[in-house]
């Protein structure tokens, strides 16, 4: 009975221990997880942080971290060596788990942390070849010293900060999940920068134009797809010559028919994916030198995509903001120069059919040859389940994406036995542009910089403290004839194949233009007088003539007046068609209720703020609108993308007898007023239901309700709801899931001056004050003066911790 | 005395070992000790529990519940207090019931001696 009683008392204490020590569901090991000595107590942090003041690691020379009031490390090293591996020790401090996501992301292993569910999406990103893009980019690097020692110097500093880990000191995220860091590798930066490339130079239409192209006709995609729209702003001012001769270009004669439509195919990035730049030469400004500022949207995710740095060595003082899981900074200044970047959209991604020869898939036809395939086993390991190998076949072109086992629902409508050819796929070293521009001195310095620049391409704005501003368009662009790759191609034929790249000098870019200041936000990069072909249906039309027709009127600009443009909130896209919805609208026919909607709109000073009313009404009526003229681009079955708003605000002020504005469902002939009429009663029924739900008169802030997600969308590890106006193609442009990741303002006097803020905050520990404690100020609008110190010892007042690293020897 | 004992060793096991040590040390202290059965599982359940509770306690309270709130959200408890509680009693259940095995294992050897181990 004894006996009894104690194997029944050992059996419950076993098994209590042993269910606390496993992960069930969803459910982390409670009893690791809520132990207060190693558990996730041991993540909560005090406002005021310890840090060690004294380490001894692997360094050659002593290094010195100076903590700042914001927890922005300024780092001052003796040689690059110690640079980068404290860059990467500090990094890895505060932001080890996202690093380490992303790369998982980027290589497609997300199911080895979270099960079966992340499958289809690994599978995915391995056959966009992100994985192989990343292997040809680090390829690519250990050929040049410089690149391979600053890569592999930052990768050996997150592995000491990894090293000295236990459970203890994980990430919070790591104990929720219950798995634990692996050793970091130059591979994984690679995989980072990949993973931003497909970000932000991943989209494609040409499945969708193909569609387009068979249902409507190529009247009908000349006329909704204009190759250049009338009215646009280019980066480059259209006063700029082009002195050269492109490169000679072949058009081919050869028409290549598709004869089936296409249905969904994989995710495409958010088109929301923005940024403005712009720099002011000292001729405009009040204070008689250069200004530049940027903002990159990007999706606002929390911890937060950018990591501020100073980096000090000999022949380098800069600071930025940097990307976790790669060294060096991305948009920053130093003591002459300041930098920044914007998106620049270009078709850089084709897709070629393949004729092979037979079943297995390992020939197909090329001109009058045959070549051979090779075949890529991908090891996708799934956590609670047995490892997934897929096997993708790749061509000259590149991976052969869909197949009969890829997507996982595989129907003959997806474009089987297609190869796809893009950019980032190629060997680069975007890494070295970074190493050069945060030593730039000079334009010089600068252009030379940007010659190791190949994707996600970019605007990249410059100052200098000399006087100098400027703007390149940089990134590998195929030299393409007119159309090319806009629709599906023909990959036997060697002359739909490109053939060369535009030389880096033909570029566009522009310096020192008369106009006195250079500017970019995504839009379409020069006029027609380019002698390239370029074409991209997304370029953007209204947040480049907001920020130009201010910046053209303005003389003697003040850093401030840059920080209220930056923040700015005027809906240009309203400012250019809702008088015209208005004009249009029969009053006789509306309710009274409808007609205290129209006169909140006849009043509203088109300012996306968060306490106005209007803004979401114009949003909900101008959505419904679009969605009743292009009608005809909305199926389930097959995929389409509707034409921008650029061109539908173009066709309704010039052609609004167009047959679009018929609509297909009805079988009475509609007119454009016709469209305005319903769209504005459907709009205003919309708000009045938003109203009911919420109790509450409809604001713009609640109504937009812009979120800054955790990267695995845990709600308490989010902030919802931020008060932040602005919007889509609105120059402050947060919208419900992006906005400004990063604003930066510097001023480019001797000492420069700089000014920023971004959504979150230095740590990437939802237990840390320093999670988010940037947020406030952000979403207000205001700026933390950046401290740039010259030594280690300058400034005391703004220090909030000095770590010395010393190297092991000196022990 | 014997819920000190319990705590203070549970407390400089877990300087040096995973969170399990404390299964071991209330079940090694309630076997050399002798109590009564129901009173050795209150001794370790106070011992271990009032050790993670005071502990979970204070992190809570010197971080302003920074991360118990988004814990207790996550846990769809919605109270730092509740997660503080949650850990105690986790810690006191398991506490309680090694301490009790080490107890009733005691008893055993008392009565009808037998080979350590021999029950494993």
């Amino acid at each position: 009975m004894k006996i009894f009683g104690f194997v029944l008392s050992l059996v419950v204490t076993l098994g209590l221990t042993i269910a606390l020590s496993v992960k069930i569901g969803s459910v982390p090991p409670l009893g690791y997880f809520l132990d207060p000595f190693h558990g996730f107590w041991q993540n909560a942090e005090p406002e005021e942080l310890y840090i060690d003041p004294a380490l001894s690691a692997s360094v050659q020379q002593p290094v010195s971290v100076v903590y700042d009031s914001m927890l922005i490390p300024h780092i001052f090293a003796e040689n690059d060596y110690d640079l980068y591996w404290a860059q990467g020790f500090v990094q890895a401090s505060y932001r080890l788990w996202q690093m380490e996501f992303v790369t998982h992301v980027a290589a497609g292993r997300v199911s080895e942390i979270v099960g079966e569910r992340a499958l289809e999406y690994d599978r995915a990103q391995r056959r966009k070849g992100l994985a192989f893009a990343a292997e040809n980019a680090w390829q690519a690097l250990q050929k040049n010293d410089t690149a391979r020692q600053m890569v592999e110097a930052y990768s050996d500093g997150i592995n000491a900060y990894i090293d000295a880990l236990t459970y203890k000191d994980y990430p919070v995220e790591y104990k929720l999940l219950n798995y634990h860091p692996e050793p970091w590798n130059p591979l994984k930066s690679a995989l980072l920068l990949k993973y931003m490339a497909d970000d932000l130079a991943g989209a494609d239409e040409d499945i969708e134009n193909t569609n387009a192209l068979k249902l409507f006709g190529k009247e009908a995609i000349d006329r909704y797809f204009p190759v250049f729209l009338p009215g646009r702003d280019p980066v480059i001012p259209t006063e700029r010559t082009w002195e050269f001769s492109p490169q000679p270009l072949d058009t081919p004669q050869i028409t290549f028919q598709e004869n089936t439509l296409y249905t969904e195919t994989i995710d495409e990035p958010d088109l929301d994916n923005g940024s403005n730049n712009w720099a002011v030469s000292g001729s405009r400004t009040r204070s008689g030198v250069p200004l530049l500022a940027n903002d990159p949207h990007l999706g606002l995710n929390l911890p937060s995509i950018w990591y501020l740095v100073q980096l000090n060595a000999p022949g380098v003082n800069v600071f930025g903001a940097t990307l976790p899981g790669a060294p060096g900074v991305v948009i920053g200044f130093n003591d002459s120069i300041a930098w920044g970047v914007t998106n620049a959209r270009r078709d850089v991604k084709d897709w070629y059919k393949i004729n092979f020869t037979n079943d297995s898939r390992d020939e197909y036809e090329f001109s009058s040859r045959r070549l051979k395939t090779q075949q890529r086993i991908e090891k996708i390991k799934v956590r609670g389940a047995d490892t997934f190998y897929d096997t993708v076949i790749y061509t000259h072109y590149g991976p052969v994406v869909y197949d009969h086992s890829f997507p996982k629902e595989s129907l003959d409508d997806v474009p089987l036995d297609y190869a796809m050819k893009w950019v980032a796929h190629d060997p680069s070293m975007e890494v070295m542009t970074f190493y050069q521009l945060n030593r730039s001195q000079s334009y010089g310095d600068y252009v030379k910089a940007l010659e190791h620049y190949r994707s996600p391409a970019q605007n990249f704005a410059f100052a200098s403290a000399s006087g100098d501003i400027a703007m390149w368009v940089q990134g590998a662009f195929p030299a393409k004839w007119r159309g090319q790759g806009r629709f599906l191609m023909d990959g036997s034929h060697p002359e739909q194949e490109w053939k060369a790249f535009i030389p880096k000098e033909h570029n566009p870019h522009v310096k020192n233009p008369e106009r006195g200041f250079v500017s970019s936000a995504n839009q379409i990069p020069t006029d027609t007088t380019y002698p390239y072909y370029i074409y991209d249906h997304s370029y953007e039309h209204f947040r480049n003539r907001r920020i130009n027709s201010q910046l053209s009127r303005a003389r003697g600009v003040t850093t401030r007046q840059i920080m209220d443009l930056q923040n700015d909130v005027y809906n240009q896209k309203a400012a250019d068609i809702l008088p015209l919805m208005l004009d249009s609208l029969e009053l006789s026919a509306l309710s009274a209720e409808e007609q205290d909607t129209y006169d909140v709109l006849r009043r509203w000073n088109y300012r996306n703020t968060v306490s106005q009313s209007a803004p979401a009404i114009f949003r909900t009526w101008w959505r419904g609108l679009r969605r009743q003229i292009w009608d005809e681009f909305i199926s389930d079955e097959i995929t389409l993308d509707p034409p921008s708003d650029a061109v539908t605000i173009h066709l309704m002020k010039h052609s609004p007898n167009d047959t679009i504005f018929d609509s297909k469902l009805t079988t009475t002939a509609e007119t454009l007023n016709d469209l305005i009429q319903e769209s504005f009663q459907e709009a205003h029924q919309s708000i009045e239901k938003w109203e009911e739900e919420h109790g509450q008169p409809v604001n713009w802030g609640d109504y937009k309700s812009t979120s800054i997600q955790h990267m695995l969308r845990l709600d308490p590890f989010s902030l919802d709801n931020i008060p932040v106006g602005g919007g889509r193609n609105i120059v402050s442009a947060n919208s419900e899931r992006h906005g400004a990741s990063w604003k930066m303002v510097v001023e480019l006097g001797k000492p420069v001056k700089a000014w920023g803020v971004y959504p979150g905050g230095q740590s990437g520990n939802p237990g840390s004050y320093f999670y988010t404690n940037m947020v406030s100020t952000w979403a207000k609008g205001e700026y933390f003066p950046i401290r740039f110190y010259q030594y280690p010892e300058d400034n005391p007042t703004s220090v909030m911790a000095r770590q010395t690293i010393q190297p092991q020897s000196s022990e | 005395m014997k819920v000190i004992l319990i705590a203070g060793l549970s407390y400089i096991a877990e300087q040096f070992f995973p969170w399990w040590s404390v299964v071991i040390f209330a079940f090694l202290v309630s076997f050399i000790i002798p109590t009564k059965g129901f009173n050795a599982f209150i001794s370790g359940f106070l011992g271990v529990g009032l050790l993670w509770l005071i502990f979970a306690w204070m992190i809570d309270s010197n971080t302003n519940s920074i991360l118990t709130e988004k814990i207790a959200q996550l846990f769809q408890v919605n109270q730092a207090g509740l997660v503080v509680a949650m850990t105690g009693a986790i810690g006191g259940l398991t506490g309680g019931f090694a301490a009790l095995s080490g107890s009733l294992l005691r008893t055993i050897n008392q009565k009808e001696p037998v080979k350590p181990g021999y029950y494993k």
